[in-house]
């Protein structure tokens, strides 16, 4: 009705630029009248119509490893050591991906010692492992407690602990969980975990000297371990304000695992604080599947104005709601930022925050309930956040405006 | 030592970027939506094309792509799988599930199979219970999300291994009836207490009704009945009028836009108040109450509408918020009445109350109206 054909495929013929608007003003009345589409279930007309391109080859050998072993276990669905091992590489492929699906098959590949009080130790671990990617941490610390208690020595338990000591914001109890691994892993692991543990600059400095010199000698170490590394000393970088560094240890991690989805959105964060919107789109214009990815994406599109950005804002929307409908509450970092900066929902995104605070405490967890707590102008929270850091002794150069009162 | 580090390096692939939750995606979920017309139950099933491959195989031809026809020849297989897995019972018994096709749809996570079918139940029933248990032992964290739309409502549930059945009827029953109803009561109060704009164009059409004028200065009224019915008379006037607009625009039969609305319920205050040391429109209170009380309606079917009517019960739902806003606006009044009758012969109700007050609120609704008219946010309040 304002949109006949002509205006819509002539090129525009005069200087006004008048047929593009009135193209823009029809989308306009489009949209807003017909609002979301709406699909609705449909009968595909061929047979050759793709429906569903799966995240992995069938061709890939770890695929093929995997279908292997999946075959074993359901001949033999109790044989411990397969199903160990397939467990094991399902959560790879949940962490590559980062796509939660892995984890419930790995859950499913395990179920048969799932539901023990005291379950086999590698299972237990791996219980524990799940359980943390379900952000359940109580459940999972109390799995690595008892295998703790039980042997003291046992390094894999121990640097799990220390890691969601870490997620939950005790430095120190992840700091000593670190330090007893001294001899008992190598010094490479040992170092980077206790690179992530340190809270004032001082520590941090003091983590950073110790991890560097050791990254340098390690060219022998696996190319994850090294990935690790640089991005620990990413981050410390990054709070003691050095952004050059941070960058060149994201760029030397990324050379190694391109895709890896941790490490992409933390170095799309550092471009976005620096303004560098378009970098990021180029970055992650690929990786709309991992919703962290997408709502860095996101982000930036919404900075250049990009002609995706409303797509990819109802796609994110779609995809909090659909995690809500199933009750899951893993995402509510993402969905808080999401809500502060590109929906500007602040009382939701204010909620989601202190929510997410309560369970996890890491660096961007303080930042996002900073963030949320100045938008929506709540001087509690703000303070709570601040009284926090100073009991940690928190210091993070990117937080010193927000944190100020 | 050697034992160590290979413990370690595999925990490696393990540690890395858990700590940042870079969720994807989602777990996986099965959409199970149930129509009760009468004792008829139409079912449709969505599920995920990823975990019909896990469980099944689709992908026949091994390319990493699965297709309509592939999705097609396993039609039978699929079933057989879904429906050994999910149990229908209308008041215990067993209803037969008789699947009635396949369609392909899009969730936020990637293409799903629609499986349609009915559920035919040997007797007549009044709840029906899902057994639910499909991919439960594949994938724990897999729910199953139902929901059941009958003559009574809209109802949901999430089901998991651990809470795999559920119960719905098909009609509410009395006890949960009266509590949707009560709610909308409850919220219908609520929203006059903290909705100060309705409160504050009472008040100001209100303040007068304890005077009369004798030549052309205020004077206390001579009794109580008097006041009694001035107010009676606006008040009526008032609910009479939003509960027309209230009920219009709920029903969907007018609808304007909230920005519009609620400036003009600015303006109204505004106006209310003014006539009260300038005659706007003179002694006629009830028929400003009235005609302004029109728009204030709309404000409340805006209310009323983010709430959320349910379907089934759009006309209790509605005299229930209206009744609600009555309540809570007859508090006020009540409580204003006797104070105002008490204090009107004073300089400070005639000159303090009625001057200054209507003044205030002529400051404070011009305000309002500039933000909402605007869009702006001001500072000041």
């Amino acid at each position: 009705m304002f949109c006949n054909k002509s205006t819509a495929l002539d090129p525009p013929f005069n200087e006004t630029g008048r047929p593009y608007g009135r193209l823009v003003f029809a989308l306009l009345i489009f949209f807003l009248t017909v609002g979301p589409v709406q699909a609705a279930p449909y009968l595909p007309q061929e047979d050759g119509k793709v429906l569903e391109r799966l995240p992995d080859s069938p061709l890939d050998p770890e695929v093929k490893a995997v279908k292997q072993l999946k075959l074993a276990l359901a001949q033999d669905p109790k044989n411990l050591s397969l199903a160990l091992s397939l467990a094991r590489r399902y959560i790879e492929q949940g962490r590559a991906q980062s796509d939660p699906r892995y984890f419930g098959h790995a859950q499913g590949v395990l179920s048969p010692w799932w539901n023990e009080a005291a379950p086999p130790v590698e299972v237990t671990i791996l219980r524990a492992t799940i359980r943390q990617s379900l952000h359940d941490f109580d459940a999972a610390l109390a799995d690595l407690n008892r295998i703790l208690t039980l042997n003291p020595q046992n390094a894999q338990a121990r640097l799990t602990r220390a890691v969601i000591f870490q997620v939950k914001g005790e430095l120190a109890a992840a700091k000593r969980d670190c330090l007893s691994l001294m001899g008992a892993a190598d010094s490479l692991a040992w170092a980077t975990c206790l690179g992530g543990t340190g809270a004032s600059r001082d520590e941090l400095k003091k983590g950073r000297d110790v991890l560097q010199p050791l990254l340098a000698e390690s060219a022998q170490a696996i190319p994850q371990e090294k990935v690790w590394a640089r991005t620990v000393l990413a981050e410390v970088a990054l709070r003691l304000g050095e952004e050059k560094e941070a960058e060149t240890h994201f760029k030397e991690a990324l050379r190694i695992t391109p895709r890896d989805p941790y490490l992409l959105g933390a170095f799309a964060d550092l471009l976005l604080d620096q303004g560098r919107v378009a970098e990021v789109v180029d970055l992650l214009k690929n990786e709309t599947k991992a919703d962290a990815l997408l709502l860095r994406l996101a982000l930036a599109e919404k900075a250049l104005k990009a002609a995706e950005f409303p797509l990819h804002q109802q796609w994110l929307s779609d995809r909090f709601a659909a995690s809500r409908e199933r009750g899951d509450q893993v995402h509510r970092r993402e969905e808080a930022r999401f809500r502060i900066h590109l929906t500007g929902e602040v009382t939701e995104g204010l909620r989601l925050a202190r929510e997410n605070w309560e369970v996890q405490r890491e660096a961007s967890d303080l930042r996002i309930l900073l963030e949320a707590a100045r938008e929506g102008r709540d001087d509690f929270l703000l303070k709570m956040g601040i009284a926090w850091m100073n009991k940690v002794g928190f210091e993070d150069a990117r937080l010193n405006t927000l944190a100020r009162l | 030592m050697a034992k160590w580090i290979k413990t370690l390096s595999f925990l490696f692939f393990l540690l890395l970027g858990f700590s940042a939750s870079a969720r994807a995606h989602k777990s996986s979920d099965s959409y199970l939506v149930l129509r009760s017309e009468g004792e008829r139950v139409e079912g449709q099933w969505d599920v995920s094309l990823r975990d019909l491959e896990y469980a099944l195989g689709l992908d026949g031809d091994q390319d990493g792509a699965i297709t309509w026809g592939e999705l097609r020849s396993r039609q039978g297989a699929i079933a057989d799988y879904l429906f050994g897995r999910l149990e229908i019972k209308g008041d215990g018994a067993t209803c037969s599930i008789q699947p009635s096709g396949t369609l392909v749809d899009r969730h936020s996570d990637g293409a799903y199979a629609v499986l349609t079918f009915q559920a035919l139940c040997p007797s007549a029933w009044k709840g029906l219970e899902i057994h639910y248990r499909s991919f439960f032992d594949l994938d724990p964290e897999h729910r199953g999300l139902v929901r059941f739309e009958s003559e009574g409502g809209l109802k949901t549930a999430v089901l998991s291994p651990v809470k795999s059945i559920q119960t719905f009827s098909r009609e509410d029953s009395p006890r949960e009836r009266l509590f949707a109803f009560l709610a909308f009561v409850k919220e219908g109060v609520w929203h006059i207490w903290t909705g100060f704009d309705h409160l504050l164009f009472l008040i100001a059409l209100l303040l007068p009704s304890v005077l009369r004028k004798r030549e052309g200065r205020f004077e206390g009224v001579l009794n109580f009945k008097s006041a009694f019915f001035d107010v009676l008379k606006i008040v009526t006037a008032f609910t009479v009028a939003h509960s027309i607009t209230l009920s219009l625009a709920s029903l969907r039969v007018v609808s304007l836009p909230s920005r519009w609305v609620e400036s003009a319920i600015a303006l109204s205050i505004a106006a209310a108040a003014v006539n009260n040391f300038y005659p706007l429109f003179g002694g006629r209170r009830a028929l400003i109450a009235f005609g302004f009380g029109l728009i204030h309606g709309f404000g409340f079917a805006g209310v009323l509408r983010d709430l959320g009517l349910p379907p089934s019960s759009l006309i209790s739902s509605l005299l229930a918020f209206n009744g609600g806003v009555e309540l809570g606006q007859g508090a006020v009044v009540a409580a204003f009445l006797p104070f105002a009758y008490w204090l009107r012969r004073g300089w400070f109700y005639q000159r303090l109350a009625l001057v200054g007050g209507s003044c205030l609120v002529v400051g404070v609704a011009t305000l309002w109206f500039v933000e909402r008219f605007f869009n702006l946010e001001l500072p000041i309040i």
